[in-house]
């Protein structure tokens, strides 16, 4: 029996789950990974997914960004039943919808920079050259400018992760999942990697995700949803005023 | 996408030579075997091209090739020219005698005689002297500038000279080419050099000398069997198939064109002897060292992107998208590939040409080593498209 965790604000819900269950394996060898998942996410809010490893945090990002299909259950990402989509349908709706900072980065390295960021945007139809040029105006927002025709692994890391955070955000996607995004940073990286994402979280009509194990981010978060054994067993809401967050 | 599926290809620049080398390597293989196949296989039958003007030659039927000739009787010519739609026919001599030179060394030559009266026959290319010269006493044409020219004499020896009887000559003496008034013996036969000649390089391992057909059959050991074969000449008013029919309709002989005989001669040495497949191992080498090393090398650069695959499918690149990705890399590297080891191989044909070295490039053998290029690029493509179909794209959240 699933316990429905619902985090009581006036933002209208971004995701819904309802009993969602995924299990890997058949017969005996089968592993449940998720249990049965009850939350809403909010528009406008950064919702993190803590918990041990093997807790499930990645199968249930994997879901909700349209990459795996759940075996049960509800779930509606901005009003979308995923279940509905076919392949290469659910495959643009992550085109046009979701942004993604994964934890290793995956930048190609034959790529430059820009041309790194601006796979998404080619991706939905976009010339490469006008690609290229948004991506260089980005970059330059994040503080990566004349660094567009670099190649990603003459960086540094806190840079190569502004640019993943980059490849994220230039389709303006509804959604951001992010995967780890500071634990191959040093603190204070990671606290500006976080203030950019968490820019991104305030808009109305976006949501953003993150999976962590990183405890000095977790004053950052709107609501923390702490996952054991496939079950979310805590939904913690981060009050407004912690002095840590009152500093950002 | 595809613009960035060929930067991603030429980035890796180690797997991308190593690619290019294995594609090159393979097509050099393929195409240098299948044109020295060719050069080879082209000798066989290249003294029929050599002759000219003829319209048919006329055979024993059970011939298999036109260095095995099985002597026709003399009355053969006759019944040749007896038939309606002959313009004229030629006798001629082809056989293999032992020449003796004036150090005493004794060379395998292969000797044709050619009518007396057309010189029908006659070699292509004169190097020096005249074809009319043959009809002097015991003249002989040799032929010079071949691989296979091995006329060699004592160079201290005069041209024309005789040797004393008991004169003695250091075998490994000072050698030079023959020249014209160089007596040699065949057969124990006094012949003369008067003039000499260029001849298309044959499968023959002796050097051609040239007589006319009268002087020939004195060369050749007696026998009432002597003449290899009728050239024929057909009439204006009559097609060389009809003439070739009438021929075999009356004669009993075999009469085929200078294509077709060339064809027999030919299918002789593909069936009959080992060489096809000797080469066929080469050339099939060449393929699987392609396969082993431009497939494994291509599998291992996919292998390498398949995180950056995954993350593109993630971030909604469609299978298709990424298996075109793929089989434009696959395509870009099978056309460079084949691009270098063609190369490589035609500035090999170019050194090549004119030595010892059978070397023959069809037009279709580049295509075979394209098609062969093709099949490595397609294998080596549709395995790695095979992990690319069933890449999860949830894998990327897995660190892989």
């Amino acid at each position: 029996m699933s316990t429905q965790h619902t985090i009581v604000e006036a933002h209208p819900i971004a995701i819904r789950l309802r009993n969602v269950t995924k299990t890997f394996g058949r017969g005996e060898s089968a592993v449940a990974a998720l249990r049965g998942i009850d939350i809403d996410i909010p528009a406008g809010e950064l919702t993190m997914l803590v918990g041990p490893s093997g807790c499930g945090k990645t199968t249930l990002i994997s879901i909700l960004a349209g990459l795996l299909a759940r075996d049960g259950g509800e779930l509606r990402v901005f009003g979308q039943d995923l279940a509905t989509l076919k392949r290469d349908r659910l495959a643009r709706w992550r085109r046009d919808n979701v942004g993604f900072i994964f934890q290793q980065f995956n930048l190609v390295p034959q790529l430059t920079v820009a041309e790194n960021v601006s796979v998404p945007l080619v991706l939905q139809g976009e010339s490469v050259a006008s690609a290229v040029r948004r991506a260089n105006e980005l970059l330059e927002t994040l503080g990566l400018e004349g660094r567009g025709k670099s190649a990603p692994l003459n960086l540094s890391g806190g840079q190569q992760q502004r640019v993943a955070i980059a490849r994220a955000l230039i389709h303006d996607p509804r959604l951001l999942v992010c995967d780890e995004p500071t634990s191959a940073l040093d603190a204070e990286l990671g606290r500006r990697v976080m203030e950019l994402i968490r820019g991104r979280s305030t808009s109305p009509d976006r949501a953003v995700v993150v999976v962590t194990h990183d405890d000095r981010i977790f004053h950052l978060a709107d609501s923390i949803a702490h996952l054991d054994d496939g079950r979310i067993d805590q939904l913690h809401r981060v009050p407004r005023d912690t002095p840590a967050r009152a500093a950002h | 996408m595809f613009r960035f599926a060929i930067k991603m290809l030429f980035g890796d620049s180690a797997k991308f030579y190593g690619i290019l080398l294995g594609l090159g390597f393979a097509s050099l293989l393929i195409a240098q075997q299948a044109s020295i196949f060719v050069g080879l296989i082209s000798r066989t039958f290249a003294f029929i091209g050599e002759v000219g003007h003829v319209d048919l030659w006329v055979f024993d039927p059970t011939q298999s090739y036109v260095d095995e000739p099985k002597p026709l009787r003399t009355t053969a010519l006759d019944r040749v020219r007896g038939v309606t739609g002959v313009e004229w026919a030629a006798p001629l001599y082809k056989g293999l005698l032992v020449a003796t030179l004036p150090d005493g060394s004794r060379q395998v030559c292969d000797v044709l005689g050619i009518d007396d009266d057309t010189l029908a026959g006659g070699p292509v290319e004169i190097v020096s002297g005249s074809l009319a010269d043959l009809r002097l006493p015991d003249a002989v044409m040799a032929e010079v500038g071949s691989s296979q020219q091995r006329l060699k004499f004592p160079a201290e020896l005069p041209p024309g000279a005789v040797p004393a009887p008991g004169q003695k000559f250091d075998p490994l003496g000072p050698k030079r080419a023959v020249e014209i008034g160089d007596i040699i013996e065949l057969n124990e036969r006094r012949a003369r050099v008067v003039g000499l000649v260029k001849c298309a390089e044959t499968f023959v391992p002796a050097p051609t000398l040239y007589t006319v057909y009268s002087r020939a059959i004195t060369f050749a050991p007696p026998s009432r069997r002597v003449m290899s074969a009728v050239l024929v000449k057909a009439a204006p008013d009559v097609t060389p198939a009809t003439l070739a029919q009438r021929i075999r309709d009356e004669t009993g002989l075999a009469a085929l064109t200078p294509s077709e005989y060339s064809e027999r001669t030919l299918g002789y040495w593909l069936r009959e002897t080992g060489i096809p497949i000797n080469f066929g191992i080469a050339i099939a080498l060449g393929f699987f060292v392609g396969v082993a090393i431009a497939g494994q090398m291509f599998y291992n650069f996919t292998l390498d992107n398949l995180r950056y695959f995954g993350a593109f499918k993630a971030m909604g690149a469609s299978t298709r998208t990424l298996l075109g990705m793929v089989a434009l890399q696959a395509l870009v590297a099978g056309v460079l590939g084949l691009g270098l080891g063609l190369g490589a191989v035609s500035v090999f044909g170019l050194n090549a040409s004119g030595g010892k070295l059978a070397f023959k490039m069809l037009w279709q053998i580049p295509l075979i080593a394209a098609a062969a290029v093709l099949i490595i690029c397609v294998f080596a493509s549709v395995i790695s498209m095979w992990k690319v179909i069933r890449l999860d794209p949830a894998d990327v959240f897995k660190g892989a």
